[in-house]
């Protein structure tokens, strides 16, 4: 059984892919998730972790060296954020089409312009239709198991596809919190060796990254969202057996205190935290208020959400990405979409909160659910609100 | 892949499209690509070659007769070889259809 230590969350990611025994790590360092890369190079350096670390020139780079590893069979690991992110983009679409399993933490980061190193979820939207399983842990506990999960997961013959987790920049990348460091052996039962079945061999060579002509392109993404959408049990098997081994039990969505609420606030990442105390307070007000969190973004896991909000009647989603003249944050348009066709669905109504570092407070949380009743009652011209903005 | 290209479905794809067969490539029809069509006045070929050592597609094949002439299976029409020929016996022509 492992040990409840307080410890920075970044340090604790980097030892969760140092229990994970990964061979390989080519990384760039950008704030907030330098200290993640800073203690993977320090641990390799003093052969704690007898890993390859590939210092790189770009975030492309990374990627791309983090590509050529997996597909010689070198279990991979990666972590960028925010405009590093961005730079890597191209090299993420083939990472997923070329089923290459890297597992990356993503310290989530707002985009610029302006210039803005702190955390929101900007960088996770960009790169929501790149194909990668996609993570996002409210804790650091929650980082460190589902880095662990992510290799399991990624790397399971049924899935091969690369896994981001997603944690807040900040908010839980410079944090110390108490996480349990599961023991090695333990990590060492629970992650399969990697068998990638087709690698770079010079024995047996293959062509990867292979040009695909009209004839043959529309097959190849078919293949891919077939895949990808049939990860889904996979992943529930191995958050399951994780569940049995270390007595964390993980699922797509986390419920709080939602059980036959009427009005359910939505969240995603660290901001949870706030909102189950914003719940709390309002519980204790006698308003019937709950919260559910999504922990898997990608697959969307449709059957599990649209359960989880069968009974109410509101529900107030908070995004911290702005989707520019669409039809809201990405996350409230994709719960719209999800109830579009049931026959009794709930009215959603979406915040934009949180942008570049801004603290939600949980007078935030109550303040926008205050909004949402009323816009519920009301009604409104607007697709979505931005909360907090000085008028 | 034994199967022609335009019978392959998505569920023949595989892992990741990665190619496990050499010389697949040779299943694509770049013939498709063409606008202009390589033709032969052979009687001014002197069998030299110097068509099929320039021809990027590596198209070009002798026959019975020893000629060299292009599949058009491939030949995409670029014209290289006709400029490359010494002694014009190859002129490209626009495609009709
Ligand atoms: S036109 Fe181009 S492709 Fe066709 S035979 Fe000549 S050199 Fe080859
Ligand atoms: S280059 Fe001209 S002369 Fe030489 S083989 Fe080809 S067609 Fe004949």
């Amino acid at each position: 059984m492992g040990e409840r230590i307080g410890i920075e969350v970044s340090q604790a990611i980097a030892e969760a892919a140092m229990l994970s025994n990964v061979d390989v790590i080519a990384a760039y360092p950008i704030t907030p998730q330098t200290h993640i890369v800073e203690h993977l190079a320090e641990l390799v350096a003093s052969g704690e972790l007898d890993a390859e670390y590939i210092p790189v020139e770009s975030e492309h780079s990374a990627m791309s060296a983090c590509l050529g590893a997996v597909a010689t069979g070198a279990r991979t690991f990666t972590a960028t954020a925010g405009q590093g992110l961005e730079l890597m983009h191209e090299v993420l679409y083939v990472a997923s089409s070329m089923r290459l399993p890297v597992i990356m933490s993503v310290a989530n980061r707002a985009l610029s312009g302006p210039l803005n190193v702190w955390g929101d979820q900007s960088d996770l939207m960009s790169v929501r239709d790149t194909g990668w399983i996609q993570i996002v842990a409210a804790n650091g506990q929650e980082a460190v198991d589902n880095v662990i999960c992510a290799f399991a997961i990624g790397e399971d013959r049924r899935v091969l596809l690369p896994v981001m987790v997603h944690v807040d920049g900040f908010y839980l990348t410079h944090v110390i919190e108490p996480v349990i460091m599961p023991d090695r052996e333990e990590v060492d039962r629970f992650i399969p060796p990697y068998d990638y079945p087709l690698p770079l061999d010079t024995e047996k060579p293959v062509t990867m990254g292979a040009f695909a002509p009209p004839v043959l392109y529309p097959e190849a993404k078919k293949a891919q969202d077939v895949n990808l959408r049939g990860s889904m049990p996979v992943i529930l098997e191995h958050w399951d057996r994780f569940g049995k081994a270390f007595g964390r039990q993980y699922g797509p969505l986390e419920h709080y205190r939602s059980e036959g609420a009427k009005t359910l606030l939505l969240t995603m990442g660290s901001i949870g935290d706030t909102a189950s105390a914003a719940v709390d307070k309002m519980r204790d007000e006698g308003k019937d208020v709950g919260l559910v969190q999504l922990r898997l973004w990608r697959p969307f896991p449709f059957a599990e959400f649209r359960n989880a909000v069968r009974d109410a009647d509101l529900l107030v989603v908070v995004d911290r990405a702005i989707s520019f003249g669409g039809p809201g944050g990405p996350f409230c348009s994709e719960v719209r979409a999800a109830l579009y066709d049931e026959e009794k669905r709930p009215k959603v109504t979406g915040f934009i909160a949180g942008l570049g570092g801004r603290d939600i407070t949980v007078a935030g949380f109550e303040d926008m659910v205050a909004r949402g009743i009323e816009i519920a009652e009301t009604g409104t011209d607007q697709e979505y609100e931005i909360y907090g903005v000085r008028e | 892949m034994s199967k022609k290209e335009d019978e392959i479905t998505w569920k023949d794809i595989e892992i990741g499209a990665i190619v496990t067969e050499p010389g697949s490539t040779a299943e694509y029809k770049t013939g498709d690509w063409r606008s202009q069509a390589p033709t032969y006045n052979t009687d001014r070929c002197i069998k030299c070659g110097i068509c099929q050592v320039f021809c990027p597609e590596g198209c070009v094949e002798q026959d019975a007769g020893g000629y060299f002439i292009a599949n058009m299976y491939w030949c995409k029409g670029c014209g290289i070889c006709a400029r490359e020929c010494p002694t014009g016996v190859i002129t490209m022509v626009e495609e009709t259809e």
